[in-house]
């Protein structure tokens, strides 16, 4: 490992250079997580403007602000943002930042690659938005593009969308490889595999997890390809192949990427609710084992989501069992959790109220998870706003309040300035009291029968729509907060300690507060 | 990959490199071959309806006389095919074992040539495995001329071994439009249909 740190150093002997080309030649894992965390924040404004456009034209029932075909272009490109720009790299922005600090590495394994792999994504997406712009309009199709809506029906534009999934794929494919690469040969002498942090641990079940499904996608979206362009018939009925084949090979890879999006939130929490409780993390390696078993149990449960297309009854009941079992590890660690808690010397600082409100409100989302598992009462749940609560539910309070707790955590160690508390609590409770206006309504509307993907509903479900849209509106708006904050941090504040937080462990906190540009030159024992 | 180390430690990353990017074409191969997979599965376990191919009649197979199957047909047409498209009747009781014919009319009304693929589905699909089509109008496209029309013919055995609960199956057929003949009569055409199935 000594041969990175040393091509690297006579690369840049003075730290970064200045103008541009620190950007978009750096090889420097604090550059690229800053920029990865910077593209998924641009990301998450860009969909949750999405999203807002959703929530205004549901605020009230009848067609008031955009049209049916817009409104559905508006849900794909939302999902699609959300999951592949927002959350995704906010998470590789983690890793790169974090990965090495805390394995005590002074880069990771492959750092060009590294630097490529980033540069791809705005690529990937300038194609995707610039569907919004195309004649026919955006992908319109949902974000889980089944065909043949995607392919018999899908707008012009799909080509440039499928193009777009192919290349956040490569980069999803480079930055797994760096990591796993990085996690097996850079950690510090003494750092056994049982020793690692547990963020390193679920970031590198997820590296593999990506390596696993982010193929099979660019083989379904290649497919998809073949039958619009090629006259193939991967799916297409007329020519012999099936419609339920892509749902399949989709949520072969979909159902995996739930958990590369809430994995390494997992591995955060393991870090943030010790540090606040002053005391270890409570069952360590059950907690690896927990995030080994759910990674393995992922590849066994996709058509849980499928319950519907006429899956043969030993079928159903396979994918219902196996599905429930993901309920044991889960409770492993949500158990873990609290027992870290448990009588231990709490304080509630921005991390910890996003840590523990992960905790609870991940806890329903996974609880709804499992109604939707039981394969009888699935019939009735299916694609009504009962669903899109649960994910959400399971991707707001889980993925995104863990990067911010993450962030919240971190900060004083990327920027050398401790953040304004109280406006970070401020986004706290608003996030909070938002998230849960806007998504818990959409439970009664689920069950009351209001199927998901439509501009237009029933008049029996404007008071909850309201009540939903409200909420998103406070969820909205409160981001811009964040921004503000994360600025303000970066701009100026009072001075970080080395280790600001004084139950937080780990070598992270050994460095500088901020962490120099290059740290761990020479690779700290661990006993 | 070209972003290898100048210099290897002890521990390699081309090595990992290696290891990660065979997972990676392993798994994309993969995503193309549970076509084939998903293909076979279908055909062992009957679901999706999907029927299987032609069938050799053995001569030792017994009709039930005891048992009656009502066998349902439904016709309908892809998304763009004109074509008039119905079974000649609707249904037919059959005694499991015994071979059965029936027809399906279709006319084509439009003033040019087209050709037609039917694509059967069996509901429930639990019957899938005890349907067998010994002649089937879909094994085969179908051309015709503008106005003409013609009487399809389908030959089938239920099968004795049906389970006792299945006394109705419901077969429909859904026609596509394949085009003008010109383009069908090349082998081009007739590679890129890779319907199989009956």
């Amino acid at each position: 490992m000594s041969a990175v740190a040393d091509t690297h150093s006579q690369e840049h002997h003075h730290g970064p250079v200045k103008g541009i080309s620190r950007w978009l030649l750096t090889t420097n894992h604090k550059d690229i997580g800053s920029m990865y965390l910077i593209f998924s924040f641009a990301m998450f404004l860009l969909g949750g403007s999405m999203a807002m456009v959703i929530r205004a034209e549901l605020f009230q029932p009848g067609l008031q602000i955009v049209q049916p075909e817009f409104f559905n272009q508006m849900t794909t490109m939302h999902g699609l943002i959300m999951v592949f720009g927002a959350v995704m790299p906010a998470f590789v922005g983690l890793a790169n930042w974090m990965l090495p600090l805390m394995i005590g590495a002074p880069d990771m394994a492959l750092p060009r690659m590294n630097n490529w792999s980033f540069w791809l994504l705005p690529c990937a997406f300038l194609i995707l938005v610039s569907t919004l712009f195309m004649e026919g309009g955006a992908p319109n199709f949902g974000w889980t593009f089944y065909a043949p809506l995607s392919t018999t029906y899908g707008p012009p534009s799909t080509t440039f969308f499928i193009f777009a999934v192919h290349i956040m794929g490569v980069s999803s494919i480079m930055g797994a490889i760096n990591v796993i690469a990085t996690i097996l040969n850079m950690r510090a002498p003494g750092m056994t595999l049982m020793k690692m942090p547990l963020f390193v641990w679920t970031w590198l079940i997820t590296a593999f997890l990506l390596i696993a499904v982010m193929p099979v996608l660019a083989g379904a979206v290649t497919m998809m390809l073949m039958d619009i362009n090629f006259g193939t018939s991967f799916f297409d009925a007329s020519g012999g192949g099936d419609p339920v084949l892509f749902q399949h090979v989709f949520w072969f890879f979909g159902h995996p990427e739930v958990y590369i999006m809430i994995l390494p939130a997992f591995g955060a929490i393991s870090h943030i609710v010790p540090a606040f409780s002053r005391k270890p993390l409570f069952g360590y390696a059950s907690m690896v084992y927990a995030v080994g078993a759910i990674a393995l149990l992922s590849f066994l449960v996709w058509a849980h989501h499928m319950f519907t297309v006429g899956i043969p009854l030993a079928g159903q009941l396979f994918f219902m069992y196996a599905t429930l079992l993901i309920a044991v590890p889960t409770g492993v660690k949500v158990f873990n959790w609290v027992t870290t808690m448990f009588r231990g010397s709490l304080s509630f600082e921005a991390p910890m109220l996003f840590a523990v409100a992960f905790i609870i409100l991940f806890t329903i989302g996974g609880f709804s998870g499992l109604m939707l598992a039981i394969a009888p009462a699935d019939f009735q749940y299916h694609d009504t706003y009962f669903v899109v609560a649960h994910f959400h539910y399971v991707l707001v309070p889980g993925a995104i309040f863990g990067i911010f707790a993450s962030a919240y955590f971190w900060l004083p160690k990327w920027t050398g300035h401790m953040y304004d508390e109280t406006l970070a609590k401020t986004h706290f409770w608003l996030s909070f009291v938002g998230m849960n206006l806007a998504f818990f309504p959409m439970h009664f509307l689920g069950l009351a029968g209001m199927p998901r993907r439509i501009p237009d509903y029933a008049l029996q479900f404007a008071d909850f729509n309201m009540v939903s849209s409200i909420g998103a509106f406070m969820f909205g708006v409160t981001q811009l907060l964040f921004l503000f904050i994360v600025v303000k941090c970066v701009r100026g504040g009072e001075k970080a300690a080395a280790k600001p937080w004084d139950g937080a462990e780990g070598l992270e906190w050994t460095v500088p507060s901020p962490a120099p540009y290059h740290t761990f030159s020479t690779p700290p024992e661990v006993k | 990959m070209a972003e290898q180390q100048p210099q290897q430690g002890k521990r390699s990353n081309s090595r990992v490199i290696a290891w990660c990017m065979a997972g990676v074409v392993g798994m994309f191969a993969f995503g193309f071959a549970l076509v084939p997979l998903y293909d076979v599965f279908c055909e062992i376990t009957g679901i999706n309806g999907k029927t299987g191919g032609r069938y050799e009649a053995s001569a030792s197979s017994q009709v039930d006389e005891n048992r009656t199957v009502t066998v349902q047909f439904l016709a309908s047409n892809g998304p763009g095919m004109s074509w008039e498209f119905r079974p000649v009747v609707r249904s037919v009781k059959v005694h499991p074992g015994e071979s059965k014919a029936v027809n399906f009319f279709a006319a084509n009304p439009t003033d040019h040539a087209m050709v037609g693929q039917a694509v059967p589905s069996l509901s429930p699909s639990e019957g899938t495995l005890y349907f067998h089509k010994t002649e089937c109008f879909c094994f085969n496209q179908q051309p015709l001329e503008a106005g003409e029309s013609v009487e399809m013919p389908l030959v089938f055995i239920v099968d004795p071994d049906i389970p006792e609960h299945i006394t109705k199956l419901t077969l429909s057929y859904t026609l596509y439009d394949q085009g003008q003949p010109a383009n069908v009569s090349g082998p081009v055409r007739a590679d890129k249909t890779t319907n199989n199935n009956g």
